[in-house]
C-alpha cells in the first residue's frame, strides 16, 4: 500500500466517522454505558473468578426486573424533558394494594388490571397537571409521590403476604436453558423494554416524544399533538410503575408500603447512565435497560465483596457524576467548535 | 382591595390564617399558650420550635431556586452533618462538655459547607444542570453518612446537644432563635446589599448578567454553599431532637417539603424573583398542617396524602388556566380577550 | 388584478387584553405572487401572520381561502390546507434528523410504522430541489443556522403548499444563500404558490416582491404594487411621518486617524478558528463601523475585544496597557462595554424592572456591598429614560414587556450609566423599527462627539457607512482593510465585503 492510498483510506475513514457522528452522536453515551457494563462484568470475573456464571447473570435480570420496567417508563418521561418522581411510591401503592386485594380473596385476573389502572390513573393526574395546568413536572410528580405513598399506608400500615398462586407463578417459574433461566417477571421486563424501544423508534407517537423534548413550541407549530403526548408519557410511566408493583410483589412474596423509597432516584440514575439526557430530546429505552444492568451489577459486586450496601449508592452517585461531567465536556467541546 | 388580593403574599398568608382559624375552631386549645417555669408551651410554640430544620433548609432552597437552581441534596447533607457531629461527640471523652459539642457542631456544619461548595462547584464552575448535579450528592450522601456511623444509629446523651432542639432562651425555644437568626440575616443581606437583585438577575438571565459584569458564578456558588450550610445546621437540630444520628431517616423527604414551602410562599421554581417572607409563611403552613394531622389522629405515615392534596390545590390556584376559568365565570368579554392574550403568549 | 384572491382576510381584528394588536385589517393574496408585509415593530405584522397560520384566533373578521370561509383552530388546521410558515426564529427540532424535521407529522408509514428509508429518500429529493447537499439522516443541530433555516423552508415546501409565509427568512443567511433562497421563491411562484414575505431589508423587498401591504399601529395603511411604490413613500407609509426627520444629523468632527494614540489597539487577535490574526485600532471620539458578512467573525471580534471570550492569541492594548482582559468585569473596569446582538438572551433581564435593568451593570461594578440607594437608582433610571426617550417612561415596568427598540435603549442606558470609554455595539438596530433605528444611530453620533469611542457592527452596510467615521472590513476572521467612510459608497463597500479573497 503506498502513501496516497493510506491517506485516501484515512480520509474515507474520517468521512465515515463524520457521517456516523452527524447521524448518531446521541448514541455515544449509550455506547459508553455498554462499555462500562462490559468492563464491570469482566473486571468482576477476573477479581472473583466465579462472577460471570449463568446463574449470576440470570439472577441479575430477575433481581432488577422491576427497575427495568420503571426505567422504561421513566425514559419516555425524561425524553420529553419531564421527570417523574412518583414511580417508587406508585410501585409501593400498587404492590400493597395488589397484596391486599389478593388477601381478601379477589382473583388475580381482576386484581392485576385494577392495579395497573391505578398506576395509570396517578400518571394521568400528573400528566394533566403538567399539561393543562402548567405545573412543573417536578412538582406535579412530587404530588404524585406524596399521594401514592400516603395511600399505600392507607391500604395497610404493615406488609401483607401474598399466597395467590398465579402471582407467585410469575416469580417461581424458571424456564431453563442449560444453567440459564428466566422467570416470567424477567420476560415481562424484557418485553416492556422491547415494546418501549419499538414505540420510541418506529411510531409517530414515539417520534413526537423526542420532538417535544427537542422543542415543545416547535413541535406544536409543526402540528404535532403535543398535549396528548405529554399526558401520555406520564400515563405510560404510571402503567410501568403499576406493573413494577406487581413484579416486586411477586418477587418479594409480599406487599409492603415502605417499598421503593428513593427508588425514583435509582431509576433516574440508571436512565442517565444509560445515555438519556435529563434536558430531554435524546435517550434510548435500551440504553436505560443497560443502565439498570450496570446498577444491578454494582449491587451484586458489592454484596460479593461483602461490603456495606451503602457503597452501592456512593458508587452509583460517582458514576452518575462521571457521566454528567463527560456529557458536559462533550457539549462544551461541541460549542467551542462552532 | 384588589391591590391587597393581588399582592404576591396574599394567598400564602391567607392560607396560613385560614389554617390557624380552622384549627382554633376545631380545638380551642390550639391557641392556648401556657407558662411553666417561665417557659412558654402550647401547640403554636411547638410549631415554631419544630419548624426550625425545615425553615433553615427552605431558606437555603429559596436562594438556590432564585438562581434558577434546585438543591436535592439537602436531606443527605443533613444526614451527613448529623452523623459527623454525633460521631465526634460520641467518640469524645466527655460528651456532656459544652466545648466538645460546640467543636463537633462546628465540624459538622463545616462539612456541610464543603458539601454545599461541592454542589456549587458542579453547578457554577462545571455548568452542570442543578437537578443532576445535586442528585449526585443526594444519592451518595446518605451512603457516606451510613459509612460514618458504621451503618448503625449513633445515639448520644449530651445535655448541650439536646439544648439546641429542646432548650429555652428568654422563655422561648432556642431552636426558634436559630430560625429567626437565619431569617433576619438573609433578609438583611437581601435588603441592605445588592445581593438580592443581583441574585434575581442571575436567575432570570445568567448570560445577560455575566455580560453586564455580574459575578454570576460567584453568586450561584454562594447560593449552594448557603444551602449546604443551612442544611448542615438543620441536620444538627434534627439529631439533637432525636438524640441520635439516623443516616436513613434524617432529612427524609425534606427536600420535597422545602421545595413545597418555597412554592407555597409564591417563589416560582423557574428562578428569578424570590420572597423570603413567602418561604417563611410556606414553612409555617406545612408545619401547621403536620400539627393538624397529628391532632386528627392521622398516622404520620398517611399524612403525605394530605400534602399531596395541598400541593395539588396550591398549584391549581396558581395555574393560569384556573385563573382564566375563574374569570370566565365572573366576566364576559374581558375574559375572552385575556384568553386570546394568553394563547398569544403560548404561540409567541 | 381581477382574479379571485387565493387568500383573503377582511376586517381582521385581534385583541391582546384591552389593546387591539390588529384592527379591522383587510389583506389579500393572489396565487403566484410574492407579497411583502411591511411595518414597524408592533405594527401588527406578526399578529397578522399568526392569524393566517392559525397560531392565533381572530377576535373578529373573516378569513377566506379560495372564497370559502375557513377557521383555523391551530397551526395544524392551516397546514392541512396548505398554509405553511417559516418563522425567523427557527422552529425546528435540533435533536432530530434533517429528514424527520422535514417529514414530522406526515411521515411515510408502513403498517403504522415509520418508514425510515422512504422518509430519507423523500427528504433527499426536497433538499436536492433546494440545492442543499446535506445528509438527510444527519442530526439537524449539527448544521449551521443558515442550513437549518433552509431545512425549515424545505419542510414548508415538502408538502402541497399553497400559501407560504416567510417571516424574516434572510436574517441568518449570507449573500449567496439569500440568492439561493430567492431562486427558490421564484421557482415556487412559477408553481403558483402565494408567498408572504416579511423582511426588514428594503432591498430584498424590492428585489423579490410583487406587492406590498403596509401596516401601522395594527391598522392597514395601504396595498401597493412594488414597482409603483417609491422607497421614500414606502418608508413614509410605514412611519406615518415625513422621512425628512429621519435623516441622521451631520457629524461634527471626523477623527484624523494618523496623529493620535489609539484608545484601543488590537494586534493579531485570534479566537478559535473564527478570528485569525485580526488587527484593529480605535481612536478616541471615533465611530468605527465594522462591515462583514455573517460568519466573517463580526460578533466574535466584538466578544474578544470586550473580554467575553478568551483570546487564543494576540494582544489587546487599551491606553497603552496590555493587561489581558479575562472577563467582562475586567473589560468594564477599563471602560470597555459590550452590547450583544442577542438582546433577549444576552441583554435584557426580562422580569426585572426597567430601573433594575438600567442600574444592573453599575451595581455589579460597585460590588454587592455598596448598594446604590433606591432614591439614587430612581434618579438614574429616570434621567436615562428621559435622555433616551424610553417609552413607556415607567421605571417599574418589567423590561421584557417593552418593544425591541426600547429594550435596546434600556441596554444602552445600562452601558452608558457606566460612563464607558469604548462602546462596542453588536447589531444594535437589528429587529427594531425604523424610527428607533434612526434614534439609536443619532445617539451613537452624539456619544462620539462627546469623546466616546464606538465600535458599530451591523449587517446593514448602508447603516455602517452612515454611522461610522471609518469602516473596518472583516473577511474570514481578519480585518482586511480600514477605509474612511467618506471614501465609500454602499456599492463600493458591498464589493469590498463580498470580496472572495483578501487583497494585498
Amino acid at each position: 500500500m503506498n502513501a496516497s492510498t493510506v491517506t485516501a483510506t484515512r480520509e474515507t475513514v474520517s468521512r465515515h466517522t463524520r457521517t456516523f457522528l452527524d447521524r448518531h452522536a446521541s448514541l455515544m453515551p449509550t455506547f459508553a454505558a455498554v462499555l462500562i457494563f462490559a468492563v464491570l462484568l469482566i473486571g468482576a470475573q477476573i477479581h472473583f473468578g466465579t462472577f460471570l456464571t449463568p446463574l449470576n447473570m440470570s439472577a441479575l435480570l430477575l433481581d432488577n426486573a422491576y427497575l427495568v420496567i420503571l426505567a422504561v417508563g421513566m425514559t419516555f418521561v425524561i425524553v420529553t424533558g419531564g421527570i417523574d418522581l412518583s414511580v417508587g411510591s406508585v410501585m409501593a401503592l400498587t404492590g400493597i394494594w395488589c397484596a391486599d386485594l389478593l388477601a381478601s380473596g379477589h382473583s388475580a385476573a381482576v386484581v392485576v388490571p385494577l392495579i395497573i389502572l391505578a398506576g395509570a390513573a396517578i400518571g394521568l393526574l400528573i400528566g394533566v397537571l403538567v399539561q393543562y395546568f402548567d405545573v412543573q413536572p417536578f412538582i406535579a410528580s412530587l404530588a404524585g409521590l406524596f399521594l401514592a405513598r400516603g395511600l399505600a399506608f392507607v391500604v395497610s400500615l404493615d406488609s401483607i403476604r401474598v399466597e395467590n398462586e398465579s402471582v407467585l407463578w410469575l416469580q417461581t417459574t424458571r424456564w431453563r436453558l442449560g444453567e440459564w433461566y428466566i422467570t416470567p417477571t424477567g420476560v415481562l421486563a424484557l418485553s416492556v423494554a422491547l415494546i418501549g424501544a419499538f414505540v420510541m423508534q418506529f411510531t409517530r407517537f414515539g417520534r413526537t416524544v423526542y420532538a417535544v423534548g427537542g422543542n415543545e413550541q416547535s413541535a406544536r407549530l409543526m402540528g404535532l399533538d403535543v398535549a396528548r403526548t405529554k399526558v401520555a408519557v406520564y400515563v405510560i410511566s404510571g402503567v410501568c410503575a403499576g406493573l413494577a408493583g406487581l413484579v416486586l410483589t411477586a418477587y418479594s412474596g409480599a406487599g409492603y408500603p415502605r417499598n421503593g423509597i428513593g427508588t425514583e432516584l435509582d431509576v433516574i440514575a440508571a436512565v442517565v447512565i444509560g445515555g438519556t439526557l435529563l434536558t430531554g430530546g435524546t435517550g434510548y429505552v435500551l440504553g436505560s435497560l443497560i443502565g439498570v444492568l450496570v446498577f444491578g451489577t454494582i449491587k451484586t459486586v458489592i454484596s460479593f465483596m461483602g461490603a456495606e450496601q451503602a457503597w452501592t449508592r456512593i458508587i452509583i452517585g460517582l458514576m452518575l457524576l462521571m457521566f454528567i461531567v463527560v456529557q458536559r465536556a462533550i457539549v462544551v467541546r461541541a460549542e467551542r467548535r462552532r | 382591595m384588589t391591590k391587597v388580593v393581588k399582592h404576591r403574599l396574599f394567598w400564602p398568608a391567607f392560607s396560613l390564617v385560614a389554617l390557624i382559624v380552622l384549627n382554633t375552631v376545631v380545638r380551642p386549645q390550639f391557641m392556648k399558650i401556657t407558662v411553666r417555669d417561665g417557659e412558654l408551651y402550647g401547640a403554636l410554640i411547638d410549631i415554631l420550635r419544630n419548624s426550625a430544620p425545615l425553615m433553615l433548609v427552605a431558606l437555603g432552597m429559596t436562594i438556590v431556586i432564585a438562581t434558577r437552581g434546585i438543591d436535592l441534596s439537602v436531606g443527605a447533607v443533613m444526614a451527613v452533618s448529623g452523623a459527623v457531629t454525633l460521631t465526634i461527640i460520641d467518640g469524645a471523652e466527655d460528651p456532656g462538655s459544652t466545648s466538645t459539642v460546640l467543636v463537633a457542631m462546628a465540624v459538622g456544619t463545616g462539612v456541610a459547607l464543603l458539601l454545599g461548595a461541592w454542589n456549587g462547584f458542579l453547578v457554577a464552575v462545571l455548568d452542570i444542570q442543578p437537578i443532576v448535579a445535586t442528585l449526585v450528592l443526594m444519592l451518595a450522601g446518605r451512603g457516606v453518612a451510613l459509612l460514618i456511623t458504621d451503618g448503625f444509629i449513633t445515639t448520644v446523651n449530651s445535655e448541650p446537644l439536646e439544648y439546641v432542639s429542646t432548650g429555652y432562651l428568654f422563655a422561648l425555644p432556642f431552636a426558634l432563635f436559630i430560625s429567626v437568626a437565619a431569617i433576619t440575616a438573609i433578609s438583611l443581606v437581601e435588603r441592605r446589599t445588592a445581593l438580592g437583585v443581583l441574585t434575581e438577575a442571575v436567575g432570570i438571565n445568567p448570560e445577560a448578567s455575566r455580560l453586564a459584569g455580574v459575578r454570576s458564578r460567584g453568586i450561584t456558588f454562594g447560593a449552594y454553599v448557603l444551602s449546604g450550610t443551612l442544611a448542615g445546621v438543620a441536620g444538627i437540630i434534627y439529631s439533637s431532637n432525636i438524640r441520635a444520628a439516623d443516616a436513613n431517616a434524617a432529612g427524609e423527604f425534606i427536600e420535597l417539603y422545602a421545595i413545597l414551602a418555597v412554592v407555597l410562599g409564591g417563589t416560582s421554581l423557574v428562578g428569578g424573583k424570590f420572597t423570603v417572607a413567602g418561604t417563611v409563611i410556606g414553612v409555617f403552613i406545612i408545619q401547621t398542617l403536620k400539627s393538624t394531622m397529628l391532632f386528627l389522629g392521622v398516622p404520620s405515615a398517611q399524612s403525605p396524602v394530605f400534602f399531596a392534596a395541598v400541593v395539588i390545590i396550591v398549584v391549581l390556584i396558581q395555574s393560569p388556566r384556573v385563573h382564566r376559568i375563574a374569570r370566565g365565570l365572573t366576566g364576559g368579554m374581558r375574559s375572552r380577550n385575556l384568553s386570546a392574550h394568553s394563547d398569544a403568549e403560548v404561540a409567541a | 388584478m381581477d382574479a379571485q384572491p387565493l387568500l383573503e382576510l377582511t376586517g381582521a381584528t385581534v385583541y391582546f387584553g384591552a389593546d387591539a394588536a390588529l384592527d379591522g385589517v383587510d389583506f389579500r393574496l393572489f396565487p403566484g405572487e410574492v407579497h411583502s408585509l411591511m411595518g414597524e415593530n408592533g405594527a401588527g405584522k406578526s399578529t397578522l401572520i399568526k392569524a393566517i397560520t392559525g397560531a392565533l384566533p381572530l377576535s373578529a373578521g373573516v378569513l377566506r381561502l379560495d372564497g370559502q370561509v375557513v377557521r383555523f383552530g391551530s397551526p395544524h388546521d392551516a397546514q392541512e390546507v396548505g398554509v405553511r410558515s417559516v418563522y425567523q426564529e427557527i422552529d425546528l427540532l435540533p435533536n432530530l434528523s434533517v429528514a424527520e424535521n422535514i417529514s414530522l407529522g406526515v411521515e411515510p408509514r408502513r403498517f403504522g410504522m415509520i418508514d425510515w428509508r422512504q422518509m430519507r429518500d423523500r427528504a433527499g429529493d426536497v433538499l436536492a430541489d433546494l440545492g442543499l447537499d446535506i445528509d438527510p439522516a444527519s442530526v439537524l443541530g449539527r448544521h449551521s443556522l443558515a442550513v437549518q433555516q433552509l431545512v425549515a423552508i424545505a419542510r414548508a415546501i415538502s408538502t402541497d403548499v399553497r400559501v407560504l409565509v416567510l417571516d424574516e427568512p434572510t436574517s441568518s443567511l449570507d449573500t449567496d444563500e439569500c440568492a439561493e433562497l430567492f431562486r427558490i421563491i421564484e421557482d415556487l411562484k412559477q408553481r403558483g404558490v402565494a408567498i408572504i414575505f416579511v423582511s426588514h431589508f428594503l432591498d430584498q423587498v424590492y428585489e423579490i416582491s410583487d406587492r406590498v401591504t403596509v401596516l401601522r399601529d395594527g391598522k392597514l395603511v395601504g396595498e401597493y404594487l412594488t414597482r409603483e411604490l417609491l422607497r421614500i413613500d414606502l418608508v413614509q407609509a410605514m412611519l406615518g411621518r415625513s422621512a425628512e426627520s429621519l435623516r441622521t444629523r451631520p457629524r461634527l468632527r471626523v477623527a484624523d486617524g494618523s496623529s493620535e494614540e489609539p484608545f484601543l489597539s488590537a494586534r493579531a487577535v485570534t479566537v478559535g478558528s473564527r478570528i485569525s490574526g485580526a488587527d484593529i485600532d480605535l481612536m478616541e471620539g471615533e465611530v468605527l463601523g465594522v462591515a462583514g458578512l455573517l460568519g466573517s467573525g463580526r460578533t466574535e471580534l466584538a466578544r474578544a475585544l470586550t473580554g467575553i471570550d478568551r483570546l487564543d492569541g494576540g494582544i489587546i492594548r487599551i491606553q497603552g496597557s496590555d493587561e489581558p482582559i479575562g472577563n467582562p468585569r475586567a473589560a468594564i473596569s477599563l471602560g470597555v462595554v459590550y452590547s450583544s446582538e442577542n438582546r433577549r438572551t444576552e441583554g435584557i433581564v426580562g422580569e426585572l424592572s426597567v430601573q433594575e435593568n438600567i442600574t444592573l451593570a453599575l451595581q455589579a461594578e460597585r460590588g454587592v456591598l455598596r448598594r446604590i440607594s433606591p432614591a439614587r437608582q430612581r434618579e438614574l433610571a429616570m434621567s436615562w429614560i428621559d435622555a433616551l426617550d424610553i417609552r413607556p417612561p415607567d421605571p417599574d415596568r418589567p423590561a421584557g414587556t417593552l418593544s425591541g427598540g426600547n429594550q435596546q435603549k434600556v441596554l444602552l442606558a445600562r452601558l452608558l450609566a457606566l460612563s464607558p470609554r469604548l462602546l462596542v455595539l453588536d447589531e444594535p438596530t437589528r429587529g427594531i423599527d425604523v424610527g428607533a433605528k434612526v434614534e439609536v444611530q443619532n445617539l451613537v453620533g452624539e456619544l462620539a462627539d462627546n469623546g466616546l469611542s464606538v465600535m458599530f457592527i451591523s449587517a446593514e452596510l448602508e447603516e455602517v457607512l452612515r454611522v461610522g467615521n471609518r469602516v473596518a472590513i472583516l473577511l474570514d476572521g481578519r480585518v482586511v482593510d480600514t477605509v474612511p467612510s467618506d471614501d465609500l459608497t454602499p456599492d463600493a463597500l458591498t464589493a469590498l465585503v463580498a470580496r472572495p479573497e483578501p487583497v494585498g
